[in-house]
């Protein structure tokens, strides 16, 4: 596995936009109130960015960026397609072209008035209607993201035992973290395993509070070099490791996509899962941190539901503190950007719930469809 | 081509298929045969199903279809509780379930006459190809 990445390029900058349930502005206005907040934490003017990218799903190109802007000459664009997924992969991407020289400043944002506008939940971003492969599984009522990932937890729980309570522990220990979370939806409110247990079933096995919000918000993330990163106003977070994986057959409803990318990470990386200080996995739905700690092999498969029942993913206590801004299930869901962006935090030491000592950050933004590990300067 | 946003019988109004050059095979045996057929690659006789161009097992083109015997058991089910997607309106609580065909395939279908809340993995099933329109016949499954 190439080493070639291997700290050369940081995140440097970090911003986002308030989170609520209708944001009154456009997605635009969202992505640029969030750009132009992380370029003001790193310290670089808007008219020195030469690359733009985001999802393939975000409603703003990067023209129209640029034009805000005031982009004197975009050397690096693009987007990848899948759905929310693809943040880490975007990170990936972006850090490449950084190593090759083919842009020096970088941008990755996100702009989705997820609430007020297009829901994903309710299939109205990824429904196809019986198009494609959509053939063999919308007409059966598969119509939104949960009802496939649904198919899967089910699939689990059968195999290894998991039990929703111990799903309810993942909602539990995030929403523990969002009290200490100003900026997170659900700031101020509790959550018990009970009100858990007790909220209504979405899509069986999902009950409500396994559910990602839905949010209004902007994001963004700046890059530069590792060496450029030295003398910009925040302490640099190193990107040690960033690869992105997708299925490249028929999906089993066991594995997910973190079984195929866990070998190639962690050999990149050149640590083990055992070595990270904290971690932020993308909760769309509760389930699936369970999951991906155990395809990414931060436990054995089917000693994830204990792990989490027993503490391990909270910050107060816990030997691996997961989601530690509250996650999406929350804080707020920008589709992977406010796990990223809670992932430099960490190295960073600004964390509202930070971990002591953090040396190393991983962030996985879509259980294996992209993953990036996040190392402090020395 | 056909979708529907109508009801059909007591079923939901879930988009209905669009079949296309790679799988009107599929859908023609449904409708003209009450018959489940599954492609099957001729170089190394891996079965794949969605209906594909390529075989994932060795890339070749070629394949034939083979007729399923229509038996098999739940691998994993979904109850969709709240009508999350306006085509369930009126229709929950309301199951999907994924059926391991006892030839291997994985097939996304309903069950007919099994209530949500008895649907079970293991459970052994059998197809029934039912008529939704002119051109589109679902393989649906009851339980054996």
């Amino acid at each position: 596995m190439s080493t070639a990445l291997r700290n050369r390029v940081a995140i440097v900058g970090v911003g986002e936009t308030d989170y609520s349930r209708d944001s009154g502005r456009s997605e635009m206005m969202l992505a640029l109130q969030a750009i132009t907040a992380a370029l003001a934490d790193a310290g670089i003017a808007p008219s020195e960015v030469d690359g733009l990218m985001t999802w393939r799903v975000d409603n703003t190109s990067e023209a129209e960026i640029a034009a805000n802007l005031g982009v004197k000459d975009l050397a690096w664009f693009g987007d990848i397609n899948q759905a929310g997924n693809v943040g880490a992969a975007l990170v990936a991407h972006a850090s490449a072209a950084i190593v090759a020289g083919l842009a020096n400043v970088i941008v990755i944002y996100r702009g989705m008035n997820g609430r007020s506008g297009a829901r994903y939940g309710r299939g109205e971003v990824t429904g196809r209607r019986g198009q494609g492969g959509s053939a063999f599984t919308e007409p059966f009522g598969l119509l939104t993201p949960q009802h496939g990932l649904a198919m899967t937890a089910r699939r689990r729980m059968h195999e290894f035992g998991t039990t929703s309570r111990q799903f309810g522990h993942v909602a539990v220990s995030e929403r523990e973290h969002a009290l200490r979370n100003p900026r997170a939806t659900f700031y101020g409110k509790p959550l018990t395993i009970e009100d858990h247990q007790e909220s209504r079933l979405v899509v069986d096995p999902f009950h409500l509070y396994d559910c990602c919000l839905e949010t209004d918000g902007g994001g963004a993330l700046v890059l530069v070099s590792a060496k450029r990163a030295r003398d910009l106003r925040q302490p640099p977070a190193l990107i040690r490791a960033a690869a992105q994986a997708g299925y490249a057959k028929e999906r089993a409803f066991v594995d997910t996509a973190a079984a195929s990318l866990a070998p190639r990470f962690w050999a990149q990386a050149g640590v083990a899962p055992s070595e990270v200080d904290v971690a932020q996995i993308y909760d769309h739905f509760a389930p699936f941190v369970v999951f991906a700690l155990e395809d990414y092999g931060f436990v054995e498969r089917g000693e994830g539901g204990p792990f989490v029942e027993a503490g391990g993913i909270r910050w107060d206590g816990g030997t691996l503190p997961v989601n530690t801004s509250g996650g999406h299930l929350s804080e707020a869901y920008l589709q992977g950007m406010n796990q990223l962006i809670e992932g430099v935090r960490q190295v960073r030491g600004q964390s509202t719930a930070q971990v002591a000592d953090c040396h190393l950050s991983f962030v996985d933004t879509g259980i294996g469809t992209g993953a990036i590990l996040l190392e402090r300067a020395s | 081509m056909t979708t529907t946003h109508e009801p059909v019988g007591d079923r939901p109004p879930f988009p209905l298929p669009i079949p296309t050059e790679d799988n009107q095979p599929f859908w023609d045996a449904l409708r003209e045969r009450k018959q489940l057929i599954v492609q099957e690659c001729e170089a190394c006789s891996t079965l794949v199903h969605p209906p594909r161009p390529m075989c994932p097992e060795c890339g070749a083109f070629e394949k034939t279809w083979r007729p399923m015997s229509g038996r098999g058991t739940v691998c994993s089910y979904v109850v969709t509780h709240q009508a999350i997607h306006p085509a369930y309106n009126g229709f929950t609580p309301f199951a999907t379930v994924l059926v391991q065909l006892e030839e291997g395939p994985l097939v996304t279908t309903n069950l007919v006459d099994v209530s949500h809340d008895e649907v079970a993995i293991g459970m052994p099933v059998e197809l029934v190809a039912t008529e939704l329109s002119d051109e589109i016949t679902l393989p649906l499954f009851r339980r054996a």
